[in-house]
């Protein structure tokens, strides 16, 4: 309280003697606040994204990275990595790759908000479980998916032998690894959506159900014409949230097929990251090519989703 | 009540002074290392090796080196694969270590980035180190650092699934032999071999003693001879001689394969071998075997001592020193031994033998190896590494056959190396 008294009276102190000035020591007062944060984005933001772009723009080599002077390409890095065989592969790995993860994360993550809604003996604790695929390391969810699919040695083939069914190279095999990443994925983003939809559903008041249910609505119904459409603006940040994080998934796969074999698993997040860091002669223009390419990726669902947001609040 | 929050925020301050002094401090001393200029100061020692902390009889022995230096040594440990990327953007800011101590194959790429001195500049005397080692640090004529060590790779057997397969070990002299002896231990319900077949740097160091025991060279990726050592580790994989998880084993989740006890043959490094008394089966090793008999060459692994350059051109008389210390015949003893490393120079591979006569079969296998980037290579190597162990992969996996997969592979790095 002292504290705040005391500031009422120095700040009303200059107010009297000097209102003229006024204006300009306030507008320093606003520029002083605004300093940290503008501070902040330039050194965090501003300048890593430039120099992200400025890498892409140049022609880099491991001489000219340290001794200065690449000289400016434009765009040549760009065409490098859309003539590249791997930017085929890895586009579509990278679609199919979020657009799965995302799918199964949403519904799986729904199903089971919605179920959390009726509360039991021990639903929190049950819902406490479900969280721990969120607070486990990547590295060490990532590790132990790739012990359990491993070919000759996973508990998961193992299991797949007992019901007759022969094993599967999960991991080492062109057909599968894509899958096999996708499936740890889901199961590590099923939380985030549990979690985001679940406090949604919190808001959704009880007596709207009510009503519905004195309307005759059965419990498909309920859910589909209550639930759903007044779960829409969650919905749709946490599917756009889930999304970038998908999009820019590295360690998971790094740590369970490092994109491979032969590409088979390769996104624009591995492929970006081999080349900046998974070979002994690192291509960093190329490889910060890779990495915008994503950053615009990206952007443009971000704006779609302002964009879409901001029809619903006209409409 | 009032005096309270006030010694509160006296305390508060107090504290805030004593960090902000304490972080001076620190700005201060770490200033002092590189505004050192003459041997007085604190040298900075970078190593790829994080598992030694200040306890461990290697960073003693980086004391010691400075102190005797008259030095003080700060001494950092990173993570292998993270130190070429730290040295490079070090040397792109003007702050880096006096001595650095890297990857062989990375010697090649930081020489090209203009980032390490010659031994030449810095009068470090290599003379005694044996050449097929010494080649791994040398490019256009010029030599880049000294070894610390060397460690290559061998082929792990098993006595008793061996054993129990009926096969002598004596009979595997070359390719046929070897396949002879995986299968018959197929036949016996055992498994054959393991080896890491993943796609990264690790990949291509496991495949090169094949590629080169086929009698092929790394300018040409699609000759006959590398068709042949690409389709045998196709073949075992196909024929269940080598279970299909190589294709993403690393060389630690390989060997863990091999400690479960029921594979006959494993390839893997010197680093192991600590690990291989600990398995609890009897084991022995062989070199591994050319296409047509003899050991073929491996590739050779192991760090070089480096010494970046610095602005300060007068640091180079100490960080010499530092250096003749850390690779000394009884340092480098200690250290090849705490590494388990073979040392680089024969005066100190005899003692080695004389203490271990186990370490004879690495002391040939080293002798036989090869650096990766020798052959005049240099920055070359990395461009035709990465489509080997592609080509690797697409092979091992099925998605392509060896041909086309080398095809492919020689075209990329044809156009890569161009």
């Amino acid at each position: 309280m002292r504290g705040r008294d005391g500031a009422a009276v120095v700040a009303a102190a200059p107010r009297a003697r000097a209102s003229a000035r006024r204006p300009r020591s306030g507008q320093w007062a606003a520029w002083a606040f605004l300093a940290p944060v503008t501070a902040y984005l330039v050194l965090f933001y501003a300048y890593p994204l430039y120099r992200n772009l400025d890498l892409s723009l140049r022609n880099y080599t491991v001489r000219s990275f340290v001794q200065g002077g690449a000289p400016f390409t434009g765009l040549k890095n760009y065409g490098t990595v859309l003539h590249d065989p791997t930017f085929g592969p890895a586009l579509l790995h990278t679609v199919v790759f979020t657009v799965v993860s995302l799918a199964f994360q949403f519904t799986i993550g729904m199903a089971l908000a919605v179920f959390f809604t009726q509360h039991f003996r021990l639903s929190a604790t049950l819902r406490a479980l479900f969280l721990v695929p969120w607070l486990l390391p990547l590295i060490v969810s990532a590790s132990t998916w790739s012990w359990m699919l491993n070919s000759d040695s996973g508990v998961v083939n193992s299991v797949l032998h007992y019901a007759g069914i022969a094993p599967v190279n999960w991991l080492t095999s062109p057909q599968w690894s894509l899958v096999s990443v996708i499936i740890a994925n889901v199961w590590i983003g099923i939380p985030f959506n549990l979690v985001v939809l679940y406090s949604g559903l919190q808001a959704i008041p009880a007596s709207i159900y009510e009503a519905a249910a004195l309307d005759g609505a059965n419990g498909w119904q309920r859910f589909w014409k209550v639930t759903f459409p007044l779960l829409r603006p969650v919905s749709a940040i946490t599917l756009l949230l889930g999304l970038i994080y998908t999009l820019k998934v590295l360690d998971i796969i790094w740590i369970m097929t490092k994109g491979g074999p032969a590409d088979s698993s390769t996104t624009f997040a591995t492929w970006s990251y081999r080349l900046g860091f998974g070979n002994l002669l690192p291509s960093f223009g190329p490889g910060s090519a890779v990495g915008n390419l994503l950053i615009v990726m990206a952007l443009v669902f971000g704006l779609l989703y302002i964009r879409v947001q901001r029809r619903q609040q006209t409409a | 009540m009032r005096a309270l929050p006030f010694r509160r925020r006296a305390i508060g301050a107090g504290l805030v002074a004593v960090a902000l002094s304490a972080g001076l401090a620190g700005c201060a001393s770490s200033q002092g290392g590189t505004g050192g200029g003459a041997a007085k100061g604190t040298y900075t020692i970078w190593d790829p090796y994080p598992q030694f902390d200040n306890s461990s009889a290697w960073v003693q022995l980086l004391n010691k080196c400075g102190t005797s230096a008259g030095v003080t040594v700060k001494r950092t440990g990173y993570d292998t694969s993270d130190l070429t990327n730290k040295a490079l953007l070090a040397s792109q800011q003007g702050n880096a270590p006096d001595v650095l101590i890297v990857d062989n194959p990375v010697v090649s790429t930081l020489a090209e980035g203009g980032v390490l001195t010659t031994t030449a500049d810095t009068k470090i005397d290599t003379s005694s180190i044996e050449p097929n080692l010494l080649a791994a640090g040398q490019s256009g004529g010029k030599t880049y650092g000294i070894p610390i060590g060397a460690n290559t790779l061998a082929l792990y057997y098993n006595k008793a699934v061996l054993k129990a397969a009926n096969v002598d070990i004596a009979s595997v002299k070359d390719w046929n032999s070897l396949t002879a002896a995986l299968a018959k231990v197929n036949e016996a319900g055992k498994k054959g071999i393991t080896f890491s077949g993943i796609g990264t740097e690790e990949g291509s160091f496991q495949f090169l003693p094949w590629f080169w025991g086929s009698g092929a060279q790394l300018t040409k990726l699609d000759s006959p001879a590398a068709m042949s050592a690409l389709s045998l580790w196709t073949d075992w994989v196909k024929k269940g001689y080598a279970p299909n998880s190589v294709i993403n084993n690393t060389q630690t989740t390989s060997w863990q394969e091999f400690a479960t006890g029921k594979f006959a043959f494993a390839e893997n490094g010197t680093w192991q071998v600590a690990n291989a008394k600990k398995a609890g089966f009897e084991y022995g090793i062989i070199p591994i075997p050319a296409m047509n008999g003899g050991t073929a060459p491996a590739p050779t692994g192991g760090e070089f001592v480096t010494v970046p350059v610095q602005k300060q051109t007068d640091r180079y008389a100490t960080s010499e020193k530092l250096v003749t210390c850390l690779t000394s015949a009884d340092n480098s003893y200690t250290t090849d031994t705490t590494l388990s490393y073979v040392a680089p120079t024969d005066a100190v591979q005899a003692k080695q033998v004389a203490a271990t006569p186990d370490l004879k079969v690495w002391v040939d296998a080293v002798h036989a190896a090869k650096g990766r980037t020798s052959d005049n290579l240099g920055t070359k190597y990395p461009k035709i590494s990465q489509p080997m162990w592609t080509a690797m992969q697409a092979a091992l996996s099925g998605s392509k056959s060896p041909q086309a997969a080398l095809t492919a592979a020689q075209s990329t790095a044809a156009a890569a190396t161009k």
